[in-house]
Formats: C-alpha cells, structure tokens, sequence
C-alpha cells in the first residue's frame, strides 16, 4: 500500500497555511505558499467553507495516463510519482486531473505534484489532514 | 525586502492614478513593519494641514519576518489620526502581511485622492484602478462580496475596506480586514474615506528561495513546536482574550456601565466561557499562524414571524466583550455578538463604538445630553436602541452625532470638556477593556497609539498588584517606557504581540540570521529605541502634549484592584515618564 493524503477533518481547519509553508519549505526550498503540493482554500471567503485541493491518489491516474514521457508515472497501489528529469512541461497531466487539484509551476516548469511524503501533515495543528502510513500494520494513519 | 539589502516601496498616487516603485536601502535599518511605515510616513505628512487633507499619506508595511515564521502575521497601517489629531498606527493580522509579500512589496504608500470612488487590486505585474461608485456606501460584508467576485483574482489575496462609516468621514471608523480582522482604532477608515478610496484586494504569487534551507528550518521547526506545544499561548487557542472577563472581574478590573462599576454583575454570561458554550462556531488563524485566536461566534436573529431566521458569523474576542458587553450592560452572548455584528457591518472602531455608547447613556440618565440630540432614547442593557445608535454614529443624521463620532475628547472638547470627566478617553482615544491599575491608565495616555498593546500597563497593574503596598511611581513610569521600547522591534518585524513570550530577543535573532539578518539583542534594542524616537518626534510635531489630556475624575472615583487610585500618584508616574521617555 502506497502513502496517501487525506483530508477527513477540514472543519477543524483554522486557515493558517501551516501545511501549505511547510510543504513549499521542505519540498520546493520557498517561502511561499503558492510554491507547494497543496492548496487549503476557501469558498466565500474567510466566513465561508474551508477545503483542501490535495492529491487524491486516483486508482486510475489520468495524469500518469496521459504522460507522453512517462515522467509521471502510476503507482501500485493508486496515485502517481513525477520523475522530474523526465518532464518536459507539457501540462498534459494538469489538463488530465480529474479534480483540477494538479498545478503548474512555470518557473520551474514542473507539475507541483504530491510526493505524500507527510509534512504538511506534521505541520497541521488540527490534524485536519493526514496521510496513511505503511509501515503501520493496520493501514492506520499518522 | 527577503535577502535584498533594500525595502520595495510601491507609491501610488490617487491623483493621477500613477505608481512608482522605489528600492530604498536606507529603511532597512528602520527594519520593517511599524519602524518602516512610521519612517515612510514621517517623510511624507503634512503636519500643518488637516489630517482629511488628500496629500496625507496613508502607509502599509510588512516586516522581513511577516509569514515566513510562525505568528508573524501582522502588517501595519500609518496615518494621521483625524480622531486625535496626533500620529495614527494600528496593526492587523487576516491575509494582508502574506497577500503583500505575495505581491512582491514591502510597504504601500497612498496619497492624493481619486476623482470618483476607487478600489485598487495590487498584484506584482500590475495595479489596476476600479470604479467603486456602486460598492461606496454599502455595508463592509457586502462590499467584500463584491469585491471578491469581481477583482478576478482568485488565490491568496486579501481584502481590506471600509464601510458608510469610512465612506461618511467618521474618524472612529475602521478599515476591514479579510473579515474578522481590522485596522480598528483612531480613523484609519475615514483616511480612506477622504482619498475616495473603498478598499484594496492584493494578491501575488512571488516566490522566495530559501537561502539557508537547514538553518531556517530547524529554527522555524523550534519556534513552531514552542507556539504550539507549550503553554505559552494556549489560552489565545482554547478560549481566547475573553478568558479575561472573569479573572478581571474577579479583581475589580473589568470596566461596566461606562466604569460606573468596575465588577460587573452580569459577567459570567458573557466570560469566555459562556461564548465558547454557548455560540462559538470556529476559530481561524491568521496566514502563518497555527494558534487559530480568531473566535467566531455563530448570530442567529428572528428577522420575522413564521421561524424566519438570519444567521451570520462573528468573530469576538476581549474588547468587544467590554466595549459592546459589559459597558453597556448587555447581559447575554447573543446580544453582544449582535452589537458587533452591526458594528462590523457599519465599518466602526468597536472599542471606541461601545466606549461611545455607554457614555452616551450615562449623559442622557444626567440630563447633560437630551433624546431631541441622540434621536433614541439609550438604556443601558437595551440593544436596540443601541443599534439604531451605531448606525447613526456611522451616518450620522445630526450635529450631534457628527460631533460624537470623533471621539469623546473631541466631543466633550468641544461642550467644555472639563464638565464631562466620565467621558472614558486616555490620550484622546476611548478605554480598551481594563481597569487594572495606574499603569493601565498612564500606559493608555503616553502610549504611541494610546493602545493597551503599546506597554500593556494592565499587564504590569496585574503583576505588580501581588506587593500593592510598595507600589512606585518610578517603577511603574519604568516599566511602561521599557515595555514600549521593547515593543517597537517586535511590531517592526512584525511579530504578532501575543507571541512575544515565543520570540525572545535571543530567538529573535537566530531566526534573523538564517534570512541573513544579522542583529544581536543590543543592536535591536538601540534600533528599537530609534524608532520609537521617530514616533515621538511625529507627534510631537503634531503638537501632542500630555497635559492637554487631563484624566477624568471617573477613573478615581471607581474602585481598582489597587482601591481608589489617587490623582496625585498618576502625577507622580506622568512626572517620572516624561523624565524617562526624554532620554529614548
């Protein structure tokens, strides 16, 4: 079973970006929250609905389907990893997304794809977030 | 600017609807936030001219911190104050500090005025003028609305404006911030007013590579496990400021009934404790901040027969609990969110908005004001009354209320002053929630912003009140005037003051160093001290003295935690603080 992102209690979100920071930080080397693998969001403004646009891990990953390079690659298990080297920015996997979650960085020209790798989840102070863990026998989550 | 060796100001003149940017390297020393908007501001104002004047500047900063560390989330405002005359500062926290690091900016500096109303959307590439006709005198929710839908920048924006108060000039309207925050106190609403401008939305999309990735995050990791997994700011989390109201009720420091009363009978419901079980709805953060002290409570009003139900979002917190609660009598949670509710709406300061209510009540039950003045007949613990009242303090219908929203100096100013000293005002701007002592009324009189948060007196009250019986005039004149100092860096940089437990200097510093800021604590405070400086210096320019703003006869008649306070020891404090505050 492969990492996988969720967001099962956006309503404890408090709008901090704390996960959106520390996914630019440790990911991409940004201070800036519209460098990240994760966009919390709202509809309405402040007093409206909190959501999370975060990587889905579809079973079926048309963003890997659609890959000419095959830089985006579909994972066992659901979800798919970029292997950068391999992309050359066509966007084909952005366009692909099912749920419009996969953005596009065009000073990197790279997908700012989620690699799950959990610290956004370590840097939520709700636990709005969380990601499966493997390692746990129970499929539980941390 | 983030490892440059200048700060990007963007100018923009409403007169000719023209921007500039200018890299200046000589504000770096000024650091950023309060210390850079003061600087910018003082090169700018026009002492001599009306404070409404279009050539006054109003001024936005951020500070090298904003968003990039923890709780660094605020972004200040610097103006001249037409509520007292004197230097205008307020800070506030929402999306702005982050919305204008996004647009890759420092500060903003506004002059002029446009011909017709305006709104501006500021992004890195652009900075478009739209007409604001339609959106001037609407209501503060639904001006965001707008706003909003039709700004067509989707993403991390902010959104900041005024409502009829600020469209109608009234000096003690606000600024709205993102909704549940605000640049509330002394009129920076009604500077926006006076330049025909509505509100701004700024967005942006600027990246910053991280210079130093180890350094910078081990610290950032440090300070974001201090804030969030210590006691240091839990209460700003669990039940937020009103978990104030009962202790300071508990010890005579909660001002009611226009401070008739300094313990009010009706505190426990509407402590902290009631509004968190009885309508708190959610808690929201600040852009970078993960401690969530924004409370909003939920409003559920009949607005007719057949269950016809209107709901809305409030967000509550210390103040307004006084200002709208306790000030007024108001006895429940819901009658309070309502008062700021309609508070919000209308686009005025809720501190000095309530502070103005009780007193207007008070003068009616003297007979030194008459109905045939205010229109309605105010009542302590009547709401609406009180909400008619608040809307004609926002568009005001008379010479009367034209009068009093410039604030309780200004209107007993000019009825004679001396004959109203229940008129709650410190330095010319009305009482925040506290009567703890001495130091909280001298704090509120000499303080920068005539802010509790300048060198929290009712902190030091508090502290101070365990040895009551040695209490010194030179201690407490010293530790207000080393608060204020210290103070200066932290809303420079700009550190939200409910983490300055987080932030001591020495953390300070360290985390400086990995954005290649290299400061030690003695160099920040000399550079804390030199902004406080050019702060005093505006004002006194402006012509500020403190003997113009004699404390009235209310504040020693009321019992404090400390008993009576006696009019000659606050002399003896103001004598020893003007020694000392001449040496900064």
């Amino acid at each position: 079973m492969t990492r996988k992102l969720t967001s099962p209690a956006m309503s404890k979100c408090i709008l901090c970006y704390s996960c959106m920071l520390a996914c630019a930080r440790v990911n991409y080397r940004s201070h800036s929250v519209t460098r990240c693998a994760l966009k919390i969001r709202t509809a309405g403004g402040m007093s409206g609905k909190y959501a999370a646009d975060i990587c889905r891990s579809c079973e079926r990953p048309t963003c890997a389907y659609v890959c000419p390079t095959g830089a985006m690659a579909a994972k066992d298990g659901g979800g798919a990893r970029l292997i950068k080297s391999k992309c050359i920015g066509c966007q084909k996997c952005v366009e692909a997304c099912k749920i419009n979650y996969l953005q596009f960085d065009d000073e990197l020209k790279l997908p700012l794809m989620c690699t799950h790798c959990g610290i956004c989840v370590k840097f939520c102070p709700h636990g709005c977030i969380k990601i499966s863990e493997p390692k746990d026998g129970n499929g539980g989550e941390i | 600017m983030l490892y440059q060796n200048y700060i990007r100001v963007l100018y923009i003149d409403l007169n000719s609807k023209k921007i500039r940017f200018e890299h200046r390297e000589d504000l770096c020393e000024y650091i950023g936030g309060s210390g850079v908007s003061s600087k910018l501001f003082s090169e700018l104002v026009k002492y001599g001219a009306d404070p409404l004047a279009p050539e006054q500047p109003v001024v936005f900063a951020i500070g090298p911190m904003s968003t990039i560390f923890p709780v660094c989330t605020k972004a200040v405002c610097s103006f001249f104050s037409p509520q007292t005359g004197e230097y205008g500062e307020s800070h506030a926290g929402g999306r702005l500090a982050m919305a204008i690091r996004l647009a890759n900016t420092d500060a903003i500096v506004i002059t002029g005025r446009a011909e017709s109303p305006v709104y501006i959307t500021i992004k890195p590439d652009d900075i478009i003028f739209h007409d604001a006709e339609a959106l001037w005198d609407l209501k503060v929710s639904e001006s965001g609305q707008y706003m909003r839908a039709m700004a067509g920048a989707p993403g991390n924006r902010s959104i900041i404006r005024i409502g009829p108060a600020g469209a109608n000039l009234v000096p003690t309207a606000c600024i709205n911030v993102d909704t549940y925050r605000h640049f509330g106190r002394l009129g920076a609403g009604a500077v926006f007013g006076s330049k025909n401008l509505k509100g701004l939305v700024i967005c942006g999309e600027k990246d910053f590579t991280i210079k130093n990735p180890a350094e910078y995050n081990k610290i950032y990791s440090e300070i974001y496990d201090k804030a969030t997994k210590t006691t240091l700011m839990a209460k700003y989390h669990e039940l937020g400021t009103p978990k104030n109201v009962l202790p300071l009720n508990k010890i005579n420091a909660l001002p009611a009934y226009n401070l008739k009363k300094s313990n009010y009978e009706f505190a426990e419901k509407i402590s902290g404790e009631a509004f968190a079980e009885e309508v708190l709805q959610r808690k929201v953060s600040c852009s970078g901040c993960p401690i969530g002290c924004v409370h909003v409570g939920g409003l559920r009003k009949l607005f007719d027969a057949g269950y016809e139900y209107e709901s809305n979002g409030v967000s509550y917190d210390h103040e307004l609990v006084f200002s709208l609660g306790s000030q007024l009598g108001i006895k429940n949670t819901t009658g309070v969110l309502n008062l700021i509710n309609e508070t919000e709406e209308v686009g005025l300061d809720a501190i000095s908005c309530g502070v103005i209510l009780g007193f207007m009540t008070e003068a009616l039950e003297r007979g030194d004001i008459s109905v045939s003045e205010t229109l309605v007949d105010l009542k302590f613990g009547d709401i609406d009354r009180y909400l008619e009242a608040i809307r004609h303090i926002a568009v005001p219908p008379n010479g009367f209320y034209r009068d009093i929203g410039r604030g309780l100096f200004n209107f007993t100013a000019k009825k004679g002053g001396g004959a109203y000293q229940y008129a709650l005002q410190l330095g010319g701007l009305e009482i925040s929630g506290y009567f703890t002592g001495p130091a909280h009324l001298i704090g509120g009189m000499t303080g920068i912003r005539h802010s509790h948060l300048d060198n929290a007196g009712y902190s030091i009250d508090q502290k101070l009140l365990k040895d009551a019986a040695n209490l010194s005039a030179k201690t407490i004149a010293e530790k207000i005037v080393a608060e204020e100092v210290v103070r200066s860096v932290y809303t420079s940089l700009v550190i939200c003051l409910f983490a300055r437990e987080v932030y001591d200097l020495e953390t300070v510093c360290r985390a400086l160093s990995t954005i290649d800021i290299k400061k030690t604590p003695e160099e920040l405070n000399a550079v804390s001290s030199k902004i406080l400086r050019n702060k005093l210096d505006i004002r006194a320019k402006m012509g500020f003295d403190l003997k113009n703003y004699p404390l009235a006869s209310r504040y020693f008649e009321t019992p404090s935690p400390y008993g009576l306070i006696k009019k000659e020891f606050t002399d003896e404090i103001i004598g020893h603080y003007k020694e000392l505050i001449g040496r900064i």
